[in-house]
């Protein structure tokens, strides 16, 4: 037995070691906010978020119908995703059997799929017949988000209490009845929380849009036209060989980030709330 | 049956209806590849859509490579941020710097590779390369010339990106640790660091084993900040110093110029074995975490 003095030695070498591999995990992440806010603040301006873009060379410009077609996709998507996923988890909190299994373990293996893949999904059955779209966009985005929202609904609403459950059966309410208004209720925040929380990151996915949005220079004029996309933007110009887009890309990363954070920490606080 | 059970029941159904129009779709749209090559496809190594000669080697090789590298990396990081943020430090210090990692997982795909382009790139081609060539370039996995983007570069942003998820699966395997084992070997008089090594890490693993494979799952699936900073070059490098491709990236830069419907469908049958992939890792993550909350 080595003696107590090394031991001791050893625990606070080793304290350093775990307090170390943290820091170095901070340090891309401070380096990352601070790129995007130094790179990203001197463009921000009404025009940059509200203007059309320009081709490379030309100054100004801006993310305006990336920040409209970004919002309308993600709105359409959320349309689409939340009443599948509320409904289906509440089949599968509320009767149980082997459809609820079999659902629940979909779910799960779905929220793994790689989003590109749900970009050559889209691409194959949806683009194929009506074309680079709004409406494709936002199907591909409601793969990623069915599945999350789903778990998360799934998980909210079975963490609701049997004693509320039976209180209502106790009334003599329908089954139906009580789902609705009276365990989907008490659920909410929680199924507020992962319906936020899906919305954040779809709002940031780019490979589902590559050949499904496929991304335009105008304003979208109808779901049925190509679209623009910030996180599509962002990629493009990133990519780009010209400065003046290069400087643009870090401006709507840093508008992007924003808004996903913001969506992050709005979760957060709703949380603790309850 | 029920009115509601059966209009609750058509939503769940149409999860396992959309996984399984997402698998036939993709096995249609790679039957002109499967036909063509057969099961060469997995194992040829060249990939040229001009003569029309499609292999998939090297981009399982680039995906695994990169995944693993990124494991190699970010498993003893992540394990001893968790032991850090659970062990050392007050719940509420701890909940806070949790929150700092959580964001890196909040930051999007997109943006990690707008920085791994003006950042990390040049930081390799300038520090990292050159210093591994000079130190440790008698192992030919070092060799040069430096580009920048490459699979090293690539396992490094999937290193960033998978450390949050790991993390936190370990923190909730430690935090199930029952205090009575934790405090039973305080009594006999070990020091913290014993407690840890000798009790809290074996009784956490197999929740740190399923995190680590969620991890694996999430690199081996990751598309656009790798696609950015890899190079995409569909070889199989000797260095991992070179540019090179992974299932995903390569189909998020060539799917939307695809030369020919044979490349477009070989692109596909890409994304079918990296689906395959990650869902038997899914699973298998999934199998190992519901075990240990059962066991728990």
């Amino acid at each position: 037995m080595t003696s107590l003095g090394v031991r001791r030695i050893k625990g606070y070498l080793m304290l350093i070691l775990v307090a170390v591999a943290f820091i170095i995990i901070m340090i891309p992440l401070i380096s990352m906010l601070y790129m995007i806010i130094k790179e990203g603040i001197g463009i921000l301006s009404w025009e940059f978020l509200t203007a059309l873009p320009k081709p490379p060379g030309e100054a100004g410009g801006g993310i305006g119908n990336a920040i409209q077609g970004s919002l309308m996709m993600v709105a359409l998507a959320s349309m689409i995703s939340i009443p599948i996923s509320i409904f289906a988890a509440m089949y599968i909190s509320e009767y149980g059997g082997k459809l609820s299994t079999i659902t629940e373990f979909i779910a799960e293996v779905l929220s793994g799929t790689p989003s590109i893949i749900a970009g050559i999904f889209i691409y194959t059955l949806i683009v194929l017949r009506i074309g680079f779209s709004a409406l494709a966009g936002a199907l591909a985005l409601s793969v990623l988000m069915i599945p999350t929202v789903t778990i998360a609904s799934y998980e909210s609403l079975k963490a609701v209490p049997r004693s509320i459950r039976e209180a209502a059966i106790a009334l003599g309410v329908p089954k139906w009845r009580a789902s609705l208004f009276v365990i989907l209720r008490s659920a909410m925040v929680g199924i507020g929380t992962g319906v936020i929380l899906g919305v954040a990151r779809i709002f940031g996915e780019t490979a589902p849009l590559l050949f499904t949005a496929l991304g335009n220079m105008y304003w979208n004029e109808g779901l049925l036209e190509p679209t623009a996309a910030l996180p599509l933007l962002i990629y493009n110009y990133a990519t780009s060989p010209y400065k003046s887009w290069q400087t643009q890309a870090w401006g709507a990363a840093l508008v992007l980030l924003v808004i996903v954070l913001l969506l992050n920490i709005g979760v957060r606080i709703i949380a603790r709330k309850r | 049956m029920e009115k509601f059970r059966i209009f609750t029941a058509v939503f769940a159904l149409s999860l396992t209806a959309l996984a399984m129009l997402l698998l036939t779709q993709l096995i249609i749209s790679s039957l002109p590849v499967m036909e063509t090559f057969g099961f060469r496809f997995v194992i040829e190594s060249v990939w040229d859509p001009v003569k029309e000669v499609f292999g998939a080697l090297p981009f399982i090789y680039g995906t695994l490579v990169t995944s693993f590298i990124a494991l190699l990396i970010a498993v003893p990081l992540s394990i001893g941020a968790a032991v850090f943020l659970t062990q050392y430090i007050s719940p509420k210090l701890s909940y806070v710097l949790s929150f700092l990692i959580e964001i890196i997982a909040a930051i999007p795909s997109v943006v990690i590779g707008l920085w791994g382009i003006f950042v990390l790139i040049p930081f390799i081609r300038e520090e990292v390369g050159p210093f591994l060539i000079e130190y440790l370039g008698f192992i030919p996995v070092f060799q040069g010339p430096v580009y920048g983007p490459s699979i090293l570069t690539g396992a490094l942003i999937l290193t960033i990106m998978i450390v949050p998820i790991i993390t936190s699966m370990t923190k909730d395997a430690i935090n199930t640790v029952p205090i009575l084992q934790r405090e039973g070997m305080i009594a006999l008089g070990a020091t913290r660091w014993e407690v840890i090594t000798k009790v809290t890490l074996p009784y956490a693993r197999p929740g740190i084993i399923g995190g680590v494979m969620l991890g694996l799952g999430r690199a081996i699936g990751e598309t656009m900040a790798i696609t950015m900073v890899i190079g995409n070059a569909p070889e199989i490098p000797a260095s991992l110093l070179a540019p090179g491709d992974t299932l995903a990236s390569v189909i998020a830069n060539q799917f939307s110029e695809a030369t020919s419907a044979l490349h477009e469908s070989a692109l596909i049958e890409l994304g079918l074995i990296l689906f395959i992939i990650t869902i038997v890792i899914n699973i298998c993550a999934r199998l190992i975490l519901r075990r240990e909350v059962a066991r728990g």
